[in-house]
């Protein structure tokens, strides 16, 4: 089961908290909105993507999982 | 399959026996092996739409997108015009068929299509209830997320995706929102059947489409053209400049391709998409020589940014972002590229719906199409071109 | 029994300090005030740990005064304003201030689970809990009210609040800052 980080563009408020807590994979860009990193989020990084999740004040950060 | 060049074609003839009520049964299967494809500018194929709105629960909707919230695109105005009738019918069919309970027509505000339209749904009797509902005059208004959501709340603006609206759209069901030149085809294919319509255009793009062709033209307005036909030869039709630089493909938030050398380009989907270009609505601009590209892309950019719905942060301060890098290069400042570019790819992607795409689309190919003036004019050297083409940026309702 | 009465006006003061801590670092997490040492998600889960112990404190403050029986205050009346025997209308202040607390609580934690308008909407609830407190423990307060450090505190804990949204309103303008 792989999982996958979808930022709900509209919610989103350039809170920046996701890139915090998962820096390995969320940038900002100049304007402070997340950047995501492609693919799957690797198995060691879960933990930290799901509490990137669950601070995002707008929860605008989502993890879907597929297969 | 033959490409020909009609001017009065299928859709355009004005002439239209009503299509058979009883074709909107195996209405479906007609239109996927058919192989129409959305005409609206994303191309999808339509029977697939139809397939996944029909399997939704709960009675459907249908909306006919008639905006036409392109500048430079004339066709479902010129459509709607000549032959209403045909559109209407699409509709009703496309409604019996997916089992919709409702047909929403959208125009913008202060268009007299909807007064037309609204005269021509008088003399009808349809099956279905169908209403004419005025849509506001913004550029993003008239995206197929932003039409569900204005007859949902009154904001006419793009929400964020899944859902998509032939899963949940208008009153939170299966929702078909489908151009009005799509439906024109609809019921040319429920009247003459599949393999009729596929005898013009080519076995992916198959059918005939309507083609807006503005700029460096002797006889600019709409035609009706086999898909398929090489670029260079529907602008030959209509007359364009024989030393034209260039052509906008698909709407200002198209691509740029140059002239001669994409001349051979089929205007078909994969073919255009291939050469950076999507077919879009079938809008055509032609750069004449005098004309500055990067000029007027960085004209259109700051158009497309001003347009912004503002709801994601990219293309709230993305596009505006650009359009100033871009019109600090055409003023004469090179050190500004570097960071264009790079600004390009961080936007690309980034928003709820296509608008960011679009512009970033348009930019990337101005940069490599007009990359000699782009040299010149980032070494703050003097633009060779005099004159301006002053791509239409707003429709201007008589 | 003496003792529970002032361990519950302790209690109290305590809880309004925690609840003005609380809602200065909501305020600061909606205006996304970080530092280097202090990274947003640092004052955002800091402005959740201090809620929860707010409601420790509450609770504290509230049993003590009913296990009390000093003043007759029942159970009900913690969390049904204005029919307690005892001072109805400063206690029922504390008793609004702590059902909207519960709110405030219950619905964060359901966050995920309810609609973000719902939550949202509840949550400016905040604006009403905070000052529904300050003036319960004004009123019904008379013996600490009275002294210089009382006053000084109430004061203190009233203008780091309206600081800090001010602040804030300062900062609405900057629409993404860095």
């Amino acid at each position: 089961m792989t999982h996958e980080l979808h930022v709900n563009r509209i919610a989103c408020r350039a809170h920046g908290l996701c890139a915090e807590l998962l820096p390995e994979g969320i940038d900002l860009d100049e304007w402070g909105y997340p950047i995501v990193a492609a693919g799957p989020v690797p198995d060691e990084l879960l933990a930290d993507a799901r509490a990137a999740v669950a601070a995002c004040p707008a929860l605008a950060l989502r993890l879907a999982g597929t297969g | 399959m033959t490409t020909r060049l009609d001017t009065e074609g299928r859709l355009l003839a004005g002439n239209h026996d009503p299509a058979p009520l009883g074709a909107a049964e195996g209405l479906i299967d007609a239109v996927e092996r058919a192989g129409l494809r959305g005409r609206g500018g994303a191309g999808f194929p339509t029977g697939r739409k139809l397939r996944a709105v029909a399997a939704g629960r709960g009675p459907a909707t249908v909306v006919v997108n008639a905006c036409e919230g392109e500048p430079v695109s004339a066709k479902d105005h010129a459509l709607l015009t000549r032959a209403p009738h045909l559109v209407l019918d699409g509709a009703v069919l496309a409604a019996l068929a997916v089992r919709a309970h409702r047909i929403v027509v959208c125009v913008h505000e202060g268009d007299p299509l909807g007064p037309a339209l609204t005269a021509v749904l008088a003399t009808r009797h349809d099956p279905v209830p169908v209403r004419v509902r005025a849509v506001p005059r913004r550029y993003v208004a008239s995206e197929e997320s932003a039409l569900v959501n204005l007859i949902n709340t009154g904001d006419a603006r793009p929400t964020s995706r899944p859902p998509r609206p032939d899963q949940r759209g208008v009153g939170g069901r299966a929702t078909l929102v489908s151009n009005a030149e799509t439906l024109a085809q609809v019921a040319l294919i429920a009247r003459h059947g599949a393999d009729w319509f596929r005898t013009a255009g080519t076995a992916e793009s198959p059918g005939t489409t309507l083609v807006t062709i503005g700029g460096a033209v002797r006889d600019p307005g709409v035609r009706e053209v086999a898909l398929g036909t090489p670029l260079g030869q529907v602008l030959e039709h209509a007359g364009a400049a024989a030393d034209a630089q260039a052509v906008l493909v698909g709407g200002i938030a198209g691509a740029w391709l140059p002239l001669p050398a994409a001349a051979a380009v089929p205007l078909a989907h994969r073919e255009l998409h291939e050469a950076g270009a999507p077919l879009g609505v079938g809008a055509l601009y032609v750069l004449p020589a005098r004309a500055c590209g990067l000029a007027e892309t960085a004209r259109i950019a700051g158009f497309l940014a001003g347009e912004s719905a503002a709801q994601c942060g990219p293309c709230m301060f993305g596009l505006p972002a650009l359009a100033d890098d871009l019109t600090r290069v055409v003023g004469g400042d090179g050190t500004v590229v570097a960071r264009l570019r790079h600004r390009l790819g961080v936007v690309e992607g980034r928003g709820a719906c296509r608008h960011p795409d679009g512009a970033v689309r348009v930019t990337r190919s101005a940069l490599d199409v007009f990359a000699d003036d782009l040299a010149r004019h980032a070494a703050g050297r003097p633009c060779v071109h005099i004159g301006q083409a002053r791509v239409p940026l707003r429709r201007r309702y008589p | 029994m003496i003792g529970l009465w002032y361990a519950s006006r302790a209690a109290g003061l305590l809880a309004l300090l925690l609840l003005t801590a609380t809602v200065v670092l909501g305020v600061l997490t909606r205006g996304r005030a970080s530092s280097d040492a202090w990274p947003r998600f640092t004052v955002a889960a800091l402005h959740r740990n201090l809620s929860l112990l707010t409601l420790v404190f509450v609770l504290v403050h509230a049993a003590t005064a009913v296990i009390d029986g000093y003043a007759g205050i029942a159970w009900l009346d913690v969390v049904l304003p204005f029919v307690s025997v005892y001072q109805p209308f400063w206690l029922g202040l504390g008793a609004a201030a702590f059902d909207l607390l519960v709110a405030l609580l219950v619905t964060s934690l359901l966050r995920t689970r309810i609609s973000p308008k719902v939550w949202r909407a509840v949550h400016w609830a905040a604006y009403a809990c905070w000052p529904v407190a300050v003036v319960h423990g004004l009123g019904i307060g008379e013996t600490e009210v009275a002294s210089w450090w009382g006053i000084g505190l109430v004061v203190a804990c009233v203008v780091t609040v309206l600081g800090a949204v001010a602040w804030r309103f300062g900062r609405e303008r900057m629409w993404a800052p860095r």
